[in-house]
């Protein structure tokens, strides 16, 4: 009976001051919405990037001769070459815990069909690397050891190199002879389109060909190897993996217990925690500017309530002097609170998961809408409402009637 | 007189307001019976303590000191809700400035004590405050809001709601303090009726012909009561109001 009266009071209390209520809801749908939608966007760019990182081959490990490689990047142009082909080989026969192995090389060159001319990138691989960077063949074929041991001159080019030197990227190009370099290599197959990666490099811009092609026709040296590709066979044992690599090239390259390693073992797990540290810059600064329209939102509910404490200290001193009871008027204060801070932070969920919809659609960005960034945001929200809304009253309740009406 | 007719009684009430280091006394040692049935009119210079007293009768306020029973029980010993109960179903308090709620209609705002009282069903109020408002003249302006009505109107709106739960008493603070001489006479019109059908009232007024519709007039000087007195020609506002309409009619005719 008396919280029916209540509610019926708190209710046309609102209706009353009604642009009050809507100012105060639309701190709370501010705070809510931003960073539901902040937060939206950057995690799906962090899982953006983890799937990038994946599609890198989940067990891989890359090898780069010299010592002086860290973070993931080389420092510097490094001239080392210490990685020679016979260590490749080495790899594939003796350690147990890899299944595949490929060496890497990498050049960039002109690629000339007719009279299209395109500049890209030249990969010599061995066929292990398809496997490992999970690469699938769209059209025709890819090459086969015989090719490698005879230096054949053939190619697998991906659709960005067909849509440039073909004109469409549908064409079929398989059988096809273009000049790389000026050396006349026949095109095999064509790549299963990527797309972009994170970073926005097109993945699909790319050619490749038998290792021994690229090594002994363009490259300047025929004994060492860029990089080579491995992977183990299993994710648990990778770090045994890197192990016995380790060993086995040092062994190789007649090192002495003292002296540093001339090369160096990274794991797909050692790049995707470059990544995640990189990701989680990204989400701390997500994060804040999140936290920053939070406190902004929580400002704009202050001070409307703030704003309004002379107004409803009277209006408190009035309904007091007809009879209201301390608690009938903080009951009043918190029905119209809560009904704010709910109803603000429902539409601020909605329209933060529409932006976050818009922006997936219209940016094609990734979004991922997480329970946690609801939750926060929410009651973040809904506690500075309820907090300034019944502080105030607690304030105004403790007074004489007469004090609360003449509150100024 | 008997005792049973005693309403209110204050004893040596004293009220000192105290803001930094000046002192003002606004009461000292107020004693007063009021009887059942009583219309005062409560008179004095600004600043002689009138609304502080008021205030303390009504229970708006607590005084510094001195003792105060309200039909023979103690007020000052209670807490806070129950004096909020007191003011709900005993006392009427009608302020000099109305306050009303803004952007709130007549009905609702005379509906307003009765959300605070529990023994009013829901289905009552509409009815009451329809009743309460029809009492004061105000029967087709039920729904107009504050701003939509004069201040004689407002101030009907606020004798209204001080009706509603049926007090015993009425307390006004200079209840025509803002209104022309003729709408004043309207309201004293209504306190007359209300003090015919038995209730008490007690009234601050500045001006000494509202006083005349009083039954006595206490008049307060620098915080104390200086005379008490019965009034000897008191007027009838009803017959008042006639003769001021009948004065017009003359007017406008010649
Ligand atoms: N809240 C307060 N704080 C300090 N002093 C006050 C307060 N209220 C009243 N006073 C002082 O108490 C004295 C009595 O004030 P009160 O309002 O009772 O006078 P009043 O007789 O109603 O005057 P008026 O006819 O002008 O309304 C005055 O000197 C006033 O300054
Ligand atoms: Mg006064």
């Amino acid at each position: 009976m008396r919280i029916l009266n209540l509610l019926k009071v708190a209710y046309r209390s609102l209706n009353r001051n009604k642009l009050r209520s809507f100012l105060t809801m639309l701190g709370i749908i501010i705070g809510v919405a931003s960073v539901i939608a902040m937060l939206a966007i950057g995690e799906g760019s962090n899982q953006n990037i983890k799937a990038s990182v994946a599609s890198l081959g989940t067990n891989s490990i890359m090898i780069f001769p010299g010592a002086n490689f860290s973070g993931g990047v080389r420092q510097g142009a490094s001239t080392t070459q210490t990685i020679k082909l016979e260590d490749v080989d080495a790899i594939a026969t003796r350690c147990d815990l890899v299944n595949h192995v490929s060496p890497v090389d990498q050049k960039r060159v002109q690629a000339i069909f007719g009279s299209q001319n395109w500049g890209t990138t030249i990969l010599g691989v061995r066929n292990d690397y398809l496997t490992i960077r999970s690469l699938t063949i769209a059209k025709g074929s890819g090459f086969t050891l015989s090719d490698d041991h005879a230096a054949a001159k053939v190619c697998v080019v991906g659709v960005t190199v067909v849509l440039n030197l073909f004109g469409d990227e549908n064409a079929d190009p398989v059988g096809q002879m273009i000049r790389i370099n000026n050396i006349p290599v026949k095109i095999t197959g064509v790549l299963t389109k990527m797309g972009q990666n994170t970073f926005g490099q097109d993945q699909d811009d790319i050619i490749l060909a038998p290792f021994s092609t690229v090594q002994k026709r363009m490259m300047s040296s025929s004994v060492y190897v860029n990089s080579i590709l491995a992977s183990g066979i299993s994710e648990d044992q990778i770090s045994d993996a890197v192990d016995e690599i380790s060993s086995l090239l040092r062994e190789k390259h007649k090192l002495a217990p003292s002296d540093d390693n001339d090369f160096t073992v990274r794991t797909q797990s050692d790049i995707s925690n470059i990544f995640g540290t990189i990701s989680k810059v990204m989400t701390i600064l997500l994060a804040s500017i999140a936290g920053i329209s939070l406190l902004v939102g929580g400002i704009g509910i202050m001070n409307i309530m703030l704003v309004s404490v002379t107004e409803r200290t009277r209006e408190i001193g009035i309904r007091m002097a007809i009879g209201a009871k301390g608690r009938d008027v903080l009951i009043q204060f918190m029905i119209e609170s809560i009904v704010i801070s709910f109803v603000g932070g429902i539409i601020g969920i909605a329209l933060g998961i529409s932006i976050s919809e818009l922006v997936a659609k219209f940016a094609s960005w990734p979004v991922v809408i997480t329970l946690s960034s609801i939750l926060l945001s929410f009651v973040f929200s809904a506690s500075i409402g309820l907090f300034f809304g019944w502080y105030p009253a607690r304030k105004a309740a403790a007074l004489n009637p007469i004090d609360a009406l003449r509150y100024e | 007189m008997a005792d049973s007719e005693n309403l209110i009684t204050v004893k040596d009430l004293t009220k000192t307001y105290r803001t930094g280091d000046i002192e003002v006394r606004a009461l000292s040692a107020v004693s007063l019976t009021i009887n059942k049935g009583e219309f005062v009119a409560i008179m004095g210079a600004s600043g002689s303590g009138k609304s502080t007293f008021m205030n303390i009768l009504g229970c708006l306020d607590s005084p510094t000191s001195g003792e105060y029973l309200m039909e023979g029980v103690d007020i000052l010993g209670r807490n806070k809700n129950e004096l909020a109960e007191l003011r709900n179903n005993k006392l009427g308090f009608i302020f000099q400035s109305f306050n009303i709620l803004p952007r709130t209609s007549a009905q609702e705002n005379v509906e307003l004590p009765l959300l605070y009282n529990n023994k009013v069903a829901a289905k009552e109020r509409k009815e009451k405050a329809f009743n309460a408002l029809k009492s004061v003249g105000l029967a087709d302006r039920i729904n107009s809001m504050p701003n939509q009505l004069s201040g004689g109107q407002q101030q009907r709106v606020a004798i209204a709601r001080a009706l509603v739960n049926d007090p015993i008493i009425i307390m006004a603070d200079e209840p025509t303090g803002n209104l022309d001489s003729r709408t004043s006479y309207e309201i004293m019109e209504i306190f007359q009726k209300l003090n015919d059908k038995g209730i008490t009232i007690v009234m601050v007024t500045h001006e000494p012909d509202i006083a005349q519709f009083a039954k006595s007039n206490i008049v307060f000087k620098d915080g104390k009561i200086i005379a008490n007195n019965p009034v000897k020609d008191r007027i009838n506002a009803t017959e008042e109001l006639k003769k001021i309409k009948t004065l017009a009619e003359e007017k406008a005719s010649t």
